[in-house]
């Protein structure tokens, strides 16, 4: 892998994570990290429409025509969702009963038409699905670590394996406050860690 | 009686922002001045209601030939049209409404609580009417939701905060304490 493609792909996990530094796609990042595996399940759909769209909108960004590129972005985002939504119904059935809602909402996820808008659109084929998957991976890392954080305190398990089981339950953290509470604890963690690496640089 | 509990659920009980986690991105993009947040706030209760209205009719003509897995796709494109419509009809007949509504309507289109709407109306089976008070109910509940938030974080701009903590991480840990407080409503009402 040569020094460019290392740099798209992985800038998605850290210096330009979407969760934590640039805060998009909030609503799925919330509603649907209750417990690990509900996280890790809506990161890899959302990874899956964004390689495949990413991959897509790259090869047509020659022929799409300036004015109308939004609207053929939804589309062809939309379209992924379908799939995405029909394969998951097929064979993972009792995780797309808990995403419910929001895996037809991966179409209105900022990330993807971020991605699409600002990556795709403007490189080529093979940088914009390593541009796709550093991002999708980096969501779907946050996500999970989102719902570890979580499901440990909530329900003393992680990815279902009991821990501590019932020895030690904030019930509250499941609930809609817990997700927003963890999500703002964690951004200011992650903004110390990027406070203290400068600090770092600026001595040096 | 049943229009009425819907309304009241959507708005305040089940409040799409602080129990559904819909319309975030906006509730945490627009909400550093009041002014601005009660604009989006009418802004997206307009589009709310106007657009599942559309996509129920959309929803009856789908599920009549069989096509219910394009429900994704042809709603999106609804929503999308319509906003765009929307917005060249305000342009033209009524620029200085378009002024201050002008500058949220891109933005709308993306924001999942209109799709999210159509999508629990359609899997909640609800007649054209409910599915309208449901519409109504999220955006008012969206409105009452950016007015508190926004007011709270303009008197927060006053205080000296954690470094760290600043702008998003205390804009969410705020929402976290509201969202408590909304779930009094809970037990309320019973659908």
């Amino acid at each position: 892998m040569s020094n460019r493609s290392w740099k798209e792909f992985s800038k998605g996990f850290i210096v330009e994570n979407p969760t934590f530094v640039q805060a998009l796609g909030m609503c799925p990042t919330l509603a649907t990290t209750t417990s690990a595996k509900n996280g890790f399940g809506m990161g890899l759909a959302a990874t899956a429409v964004l390689v495949m769209s990413n991959i897509v909108i790259s090869l047509l960004r020659k022929t799409v025509p300036e004015k109308i590129r939004i609207p053929i972005f939804i589309t062809i985002i939309a379209s992924f969702v379908t799939i995405v939504d029909l394969l998951m119904h097929a064979y993972v059935y009792d995780l797309w009963k808990t995403l419910g809602l929001f895996i037809p909402l991966i179409v209105v996820n900022c990330i993807i038409m971020g991605r699409a808008e600002a990556f795709a659109s403007k490189n080529n084929v093979w940088y914009s699905f390593l541009d796709g998957l550093g991002m999708g991976l980096g969501f779907t890392a946050s996500l999970t670590l989102l719902g570890a954080v979580r499901e440990l305190l909530g329900s003393g398990t992680l990815f279902d394996i009991t821990i501590w089981g019932k020895a030690f339950n904030v019930f509250i953290m499941i609930l809609p406050p817990g997700a927003y509470l963890t999500l703002g604890l964690l951004a200011a963690f992650f903004a110390f860690i990027g406070m203290k690496r400068k600090e770092r640089g600026n001595n040096k | 009686m049943k229009i009425f509990l819907i309304l009241l659920s959507a708005m305040l009980a089940n409040n799409y922002v602080f129990n559904r986690f819909l319309g975030i991105c906006p509730f945490l993009g627009v909400s550093k001045k009041t002014d601005t947040a009660v604009g989006m706030g009418f802004a997206v209760t307009f589009v709310l209601v106007m657009s599942s209205m559309i996509s129920w009719l959309i929803d009856q003509l789908l599920v009549s030939m069989g096509l219910e897995f394009l429900r994704t796709i042809a709603f999106i494109l609804v929503i999308a049209s319509f906003v765009q419509f929307v917005e060249l009809f305000l342009k033209k007949n009524n620029p200085n409404l378009y002024e201050s509504l002008g500058i949220f309507l891109p933005l709308i289109t993306t924001n999942c609580i209109i799709l999210g709407v159509a999508i629990i109306n359609s899997m909640s089976n609800y007649n054209l009417l409910e599915a309208i008070f449901n519409a109504l109910g999220a955006g008012l509940g969206f409105l009452l939701a950016l007015i508190i938030f926004s007011a709270i974080r303009e008197k927060l701009e006053l205080y000296e905060l954690p470094k760290p903590f600043e702008g998003l991480p205390i804009a969410l840990i705020i929402a976290s304490l509201l969202s408590l407080a909304f779930m009094g409503f809970q037990g309320m009402i019973k659908l």
